[in-house]
């Protein structure tokens, strides 16, 4: 007997006379008190059986790793060949601090380095800027000339590590930073490797780290796709983030669509400029969280690979298969950490890293226990790095590929997600695109809403959240744990530091190469050879945006909640 | 019956995660106030003039970045410069307890970290609001 069952997820599954038997156990059996959701308050199936992925074709559908639409993974042989890259963000106060950090971190066993910025460095003002009062050090290292980035990476050979660096509207004046730091370290630009994460899109949606509107900033990123692929073809230019569209609020499904919307933009911006797709898109990357609910985020990066490979092929006409290959690096979800029983989180940090390695990462960053409270401690990190150690080497899951392919329950959420992704995309082309209903404040109200729906879910108890709704102790036996401290010394130091830099460099130098930007900002010229130019000048981060600014100028979001 | 609260809400410096003040915003509408969004990057100049000129009865600020203990001193006292002793300075953020006792001294109000409910936050404002209004009116 075939019935026509409607309840999984609005299409009409064919059932077996079994399966209605079991509905009926199922249906008379007492259900636990609890909504059965996900993190994104979507309704999860009680069971999913191979009559719900009946049409799934599997060979088209999920394929092999490393084949075309790379559901299973982008490469042949993944972790069997190469474990993902454990790469820890980190910065705090001065240079010369987060260097320690690093060699710190290199020491217990990370391979690649990840720089987190201080405000003023990421909205491109100097240490002694008004607005930097009391925001220096304070959320990462402070980089105000090149003389910092020098001391940043003092005793590491960038020709031997790669950097990814998280910074945005300056990422073009950092990255020319870091460039000439590698070459008089003695490197070659086709030596270095490495990812600026300059994805401006999503700063006007989620991160809020813009300074110039949309159209110039634009500019500034196809300029760097353009000079990476000509001068530093191992580097990543842009990676095209969900992470902070999901720490905004927004749900997986809109994370995902989100994110790839950004990136098919500056697709479609490169295409403009003439570019051959083949020429930059094997050197995009993608950043994605990973959150609470473990199914949902494993399905969400198998469906990210599918849907990318199919549009990067269809929509783009790519022809290698390294353009098609969408490639990400992990960070676990740090609104999923709770201030309140603080060693929760190791145990949360842990289950989430795991399904970014299930899910085929190939980078990783686990957050630590204190950062609800701070920036991590080294007992924190070190605690976070040997996360991905233990799942490295001890859980077996890095032994297999994609193991969770085939599994009924994956297969349809990975469907159910693209799906949902789809009428995303749908959406934005209504609307004329990502940077109109960016203008719109469109993405804005969504990740508003999303988050606004799961806050009441937290507070009427739907959604549970350990230690906050359920299970609370009283702060007496909350257990309290060493923090990192950033000392006001550290901001004075900094100002300082900048002010003698300024003193030592040759004035006429700087000025030479600051009229050069302008003049190459004007005219429309690829402006990192003017930046290397100034960087190299000892030119400040805040002297060369402020030219930017008088260029570009500044961008003013429309408040809406 | 009362004047509807009306609340400022707004993030002073350079941090722009706005999740928090927004679901704050939405969760005072929701309750009755009425509530106006400064947005980000906003100086203690602008709010407090913002304040001013729109009549709040509350400021409520969120701060992430580690800066509160520059930021949160520097409106309170643009406010009290103004003539806005009464105005409850409210908000909340990345803020250790230690911290909120140091900014409690020196005249600002409760502070809700992480985790903090919406619902404490409202009853929190209504009440000092209240108090606030009947204080002025005895004076």
């Amino acid at each position: 007997m075939r019935t026509v069952d409607p309840a999984a997820g609005g299409k009409p599954v064919s059932r077996s006379a079994k399966f209605v038997s079991w509905q009926e156990a199922f249906g008379a059996a007492k259900q636990r008190e609890a909504p059965f959701e996900s993190v994104s308050c979507e309704p999860v199936q009680a069971l999913v059986t191979h009559e719900d992925v009946a049409d799934l074709d599997v060979e088209n559908d999920i394929g092999l790793p490393g084949q075309f639409p790379f559901t299973r993974g982008p490469y042949a042989s993944m972790y069997r060949t190469r474990l993902w890259t454990m790469r820890q963000f980190a910065g705090f106060g001065s240079a010369k601090d987060t260097n320690e950090r690093y060699k710190f971190l290199l020491e217990r066993g990370q391979d690649g380095l990840s720089v987190a910025f201080d405000l003023p460095t990421l909205m491109g003002y100097d240490a002694d800027h008004a607005h930097s009062l009391g925001e220096v050090g304070r959320c990462g290292v402070a980089i105000s000339s090149l003389k910092d980035m020098e001391t940043l990476f003092n005793g590491i050979p960038l020709g031997e590590v790669t950097t990814s660096m998280t910074i945005n509207s300056p990422a073009a004046i950092i990255w020319a930073m870091y460039l000439v730091t590698a070459q008089k370290q003695g490197w070659k630009l086709d030596q270095l490797g490495g990812t600026t994460q300059n994805d401006i899109l999503k700063e006007y949606i989620a991160q809020k780290e813009y300074i110039f509107p949309p159209e110039p900033s634009m500019r500034l990123v196809v300029d760097t796709m353009e000079f990476a692929a000509k001068e530093v073809p191992r580097w990543h230019p842009v990676s095209i983030s969900g992470y902070h569209i999901r720490e905004a609020g927004s749900t997986a499904v809109q994370e995902l669509a989100f994110t790839l919307a950004d990136g098919f933009a500056y697709v479609e911006a490169c295409l403009e400029r003439g570019m051959d797709i083949d020429s930059f898109a094997p050197r995009l990357s993608h950043f994605f969280n990973s959150h609470v609910d473990f199914f949902e985020e494993i399905a969400k990066f198998r469906a990210a690979r599918r849907i990318y490979a199919r549009r990067m092929r269809d929509k783009y006409g790519a022809k290698k298969e390294r353009s098609m290959t969408l490639r990400f690096h992990t960070q676990t979800a740090g609104c999923s950490l709770t201030a309140q029983q603080p060693y929760n989180n190791v145990v949360r940090t842990t289950w989430e890293a795991l399904a970014g390695v299930l899910g085929g990462t190939q980078s990783l960053h686990t957050n630590s226990m204190d950062e609800t409270y701070a920036l991590p401690t080294e007992k924190a990190v070190k605690l976070a790095l040997r996360t991905q150690q233990l799942i490295a080497y001890e859980s077996g899951v890095a032994n297999t590929i994609d193991p969770l392919a085939g599994s009924w329950f994956v297969e349809d959420l990975t469907n159910k997600m693209e799906r949902g992704a789809e009428e995303i995309f749908a959406q934005i082309d209504e609307m004329g695109g990502v940077v109109a209903a960016i203008e719109k404040s469109w993405f804005q109200r969504e990740i508003a809403r999303s988050s606004y729906q799961f806050q009441r879910e937290v507070e009427s108890g739907r959604q549970v959240i350990v230690g906050v709704n359920h299970h609370v102790e009283d702060g007496a036996e909350d257990e309290k744990i060493e923090l990192l401290e950033i000392s006001l010394e550290t901001e004075k130091q900094q100002i300082a530091d900048l002010h003698k830099v300024k003193a030592e460099r040759s004035q006429a130098k700087v000025e030479q190469a600051l009229d050069r930007i302008r003049a190459d900002a004007k005219g429309g010229v690829n402006l990192m050879p003017a930046f290397m130019q100034a960087s190299d000048a000892y030119a400040t981060l805040g002297e060369m945006t402020d030219v930017l600014r008088e260029e570009f100028g500044t961008y003013r979001e429309t408040p809406t909640f | 019956m009362d004047e509807p609260i009306r609340v400022l809400v707004a993030k002073p410096g350079l941090d722009g995660h706005d999740r928090g003040a927004k679901v704050v915003a939405a969760a005072l509408r929701d309750a009755g106030m009425e509530v106006i969004y400064g947005g980000l990057h906003q100086t203690p100049d602008a709010i407090v003039q913002m304040a001013v000129q729109e009549d709040v009865d509350v400021v409520g600020l969120s701060v992430l970045s580690g800066a509160h203990m520059t930021l949160f001193p520097k409106v309170k006292e643009l406010l009290d410069a103004a003539g806005a002793e009464s105005v409850l300075l409210t908000g909340g953020g990345i803020i250790s307890g230690d911290d909120m006792s140091k900014l409690e001294a020196v005249g600002v109000g409760q502070l809700f970290g992480p985790g903090a409910r919406l619902a404490d936050l409202v009853e929190y404002i209504e009440a000092e609001v209240a108090r606030r209004r009947t204080t002025s009116r005895s004076a």
